[in-house]
């Protein structure tokens, strides 16, 4: 395996709830995770709504400080980082945003959107800079007459190739992909998908895929973090994980998504998940999980389980039977 | 004989868009029927027309658009030919729909009780008391827990899941014979959409209903409908049972949409991509609308509509590939 590329150590993230004169409670919407991203790979975190996806992985870029732990970026905790190493960070890391309606800005033209990590880093100017942004244009499947529009000019697929375009621009390590092909078409996002798979291949990327789509993320990534309520449940290659799910709220979220083959109905589905995702304000004690879980014992209420490795790295947070 | 095994029959139904920009040909002569107490899908991607079909069976075709040709018929009664007032009748009564976004479909100024109540008081004229309580029961029937004091409820204190039931059951309180549900599952969790999609299962076996769903999502499709239609750019392009559009898909579209899908099955690295863009409908391509991105494309493809032909009994197909049967050595597209 590949050295890590990022390491969180016991990361947590808190966000109060707060009245008008005091804090009445707090959103538990990271705790004590630990996860590592190996370079070159495609990690892909799954998990509902609310499960503290999109935090974990903003508190990983430093996007959100974390209330409790320690983001590990290349050897050096990011909260020592200097001004200018700092700024390195940023040029080395980049997002894709869900939206492409809303993560363009309306006014700006496309030279400018897809020119302004360049600016910012100051690594071209001028001509120069219109040059760099044909190129990843280019890259993206773009060409040279977009450079001088308008993101309402685009369809949909477009403008999340304007959205990699700019990410790309920095030159980065790293790209989170938040939730980066959910509002599009299959037939879109097929395209969308091989693009990035190829892009990650010629520039030696590392990815962060965030998803609610199983199927996307089995696609794409090499290993997968299932979440549940701010928690790590599960964590494993793809094979461990989608072949082999132990968690019980693995098995019922494979179970629920819906499989392409119109005989499965007929079959009896091996995990039922019933009932909604319970407020991160006020979580469950014990194991997070243990009010829907199918098979809980009365000391799920009370144990946390930590995550255990039942082999070749695959773990897995739950009290064994 | 007809009108007992089909409760919706739309025929040749054209819809238009007069915007300034042009003449938007949203529906292109649209063909299907919905059996009694089946559920037909409606499957494509956005802008192929499966929402406009939704209003214009329901008659809510916005300003400027219009309905310009065909029938759709519902137990033999031509919904195009009634007046508005009889089609107020109809609607939520006899036909109902589920609508893809409950919180902007809900009102967010009344409680939850009263909104699933109003259809009791509206076309049962029950008195209000009464239709609260039914009310209730329907919220209960739908799986909302502590239904009696949801009720008391603003859609803003329900979570997603909980304002689609509650949206189903205002669909469901005069027991409409036709559901047309359009894309109810969208912005919900998978767990959640799986406890949607079986509770329309068991209200539909309940309630003896037939319902239309309208859907981007294929593996809904696979795991719901019984029988399918494939819309592109306006178009149904293929028609058949669920079983044999997996198996067996003829129309090229079909074909390279299925393969498109990240499928859970398969972990090959390149997806297959559909070459091109799904096309403008204000001067869509002459012939068949799919034939710019088709690698079958023919002369013909470009000049005459292809008419949906029966290739195998319940399956049927708008190409020009299956013309004349045996034209394509019996292959078809692979």
């Amino acid at each position: 395996m590949a050295e890590a590329l990022f390491e969180c150590r016991s990361l947590s993230k808190l966000f109060p709830v707060k009245t008008l004169f005091r804090t009445i409670g707090n959103v538990h919407a990271v705790e004590d995770v630990d996860l590592e991203i190996p370079e070159g790979g495609t990690v892909g975190l799954v998990g509902e709504s609310g499960c503290g996806k999109t935090t974990l992985a903003r508190t990983i870029l430093f996007l959100i400080e974390p209330t409790a732990g320690q983001v590990v970026y290349r050897g050096e905790d990011l909260s020592d980082l200097k001004r200018k190493a700092f700024h390195a960070f940023r040029r080395e890391t980049a997002i894709v945003f869900q939206d492409p309606y809303s993560s363009l800005d309306p006014r700006m033209l496309i030279a400018d959107i897809v020119g302004e990590p360049l600016t910012i880093h100051r690594m071209a100017f001028g001509e120069d800079r219109d040059d760099a942004v044909l190129a990843l244009l280019e890259r993206v499947g773009l060409k040279t007459e977009h450079l001088y529009r308008y993101p309402h000019e685009f369809s949909g697929g477009q403008r999340q190739r304007l959205a990699i375009a700019r990410a790309l621009a920095g030159d980065p390590k790293f790209i989170l992909l938040d939730e980066a092909t959910s509002a599009l078409d299959v037939s879109v996002q097929a395209k969308i998908l091989n693009m990035l798979n190829a892009l990650k291949r010629e520039l030696q990327l590392t990815y962060l895929f965030i998803s609610h789509d199983l199927s996307v993320v089995r696609h794409l990534s090499d290993l997968i973090g299932v979440m549940y309520l701010g928690r790590m449940v599960e964590y494993g290659t793809r094979e461990q994980v989608f072949d082999d799910p132990t968690h019980p709220y693995t098995r019922g979220l494979l179970a629920a998504s819906p499989s392409l083959d119109p005989d499965d109905r007929d079959r009896p589905r091996e995990v039922v998940l019933e009932g909604e995702v319970p407020s991160a304000v006020d979580p469950p004690s014990g194991c997070r999980f243990h009010p829907r879980c199918p098979n809980r014992k009365p000391e799920c209420e009370r144990i946390r389980p930590e995550l255990v490795d039942i082999g070749d790295g695959h773990l897995v947070a739950c009290i064994p039977e | 004989m007809e009108s007992k095994e089909n409760l919706l029959v739309v025929e040749g139904l054209k819809t238009q868009f007069f915007t300034y920009g042009g003449v938007v040909e949203a529906l292109d002569g649209v063909d299907f029927e919905v059996r009694r107490g089946e559920t037909f899908g409606l499957v494509g991607e956005s802008g192929c027309g499966k929402s406009v079909t939704a209003t214009s069976i329901l008659g809510l075709v916005a300003k400027p658009g219009r309905v310009i040709e065909g029938r759709i018929l519902l137990n033999d009664e031509d919904l195009l030919q009634m007046s508005s007032k009889a089609m107020n009748r109809i609607r939520g009564s006899k036909m109902a729909m589920i609508f893809q976004d409950p919180t902007s479909s809900l009102n967010p100024l009344f409680r939850v009780g009263y909104q699933v109540a109003e259809p009791y008081i509206y076309h049962q004229s029950r008195r209000k008391r009464r239709a609260l309580h039914d009310a209730m029961r329907m919220l209960e029937k739908t799986g909302l827990p502590d239904a009696e004091e949801k009720t008391k409820n603003y859609p803003h204190e329900l979570s997603g899941g909980m304002r689609q039931r509650t949206m189903i059951a205002m669909a469901l309180t005069c027991e409409p014979e036709l559901l047309i549900a359009d894309e109810p599952t969208t912005n919900l969790d998978v767990t959640i959409e799986r406890q949607i999609l079986d509770l329309v299962a068991d209200l539909k076996r309940d309630f003896s209903a037939s319902v239309l769903w309208i859907t981007h999502d294929m593996a809904i499709v696979a795991q719901l409908c019984d029988r399918v239609g494939v819309m592109y750019a306006g178009n149904i392009v293929e028609k058949t049972d669920v079983r044999s559009l997996f198996r067996n898909p003829k129309h090229p579209y079909t074909v390279r949409l299925l393969r498109a899908i990240p499928s859970s099955v398969s972990t090959a690295e390149e997806l297959e991509e559909i070459p091109g863009s799904v096309p403008r409908l204000i001067h869509p391509p002459t012939g068949c609308r799919f034939h710019p991105r088709c690698d079958h494309a023919m002369e013909i493809c470009s000049q005459i509509k292809p008419v949906a032909r029966e290739i195998e009994p319940g399956h049927l197909v708008a190409c020009h590939l299956y013309n004349e049967g045996g034209e394509t050595d019996g292959g078809g597209v692979v």
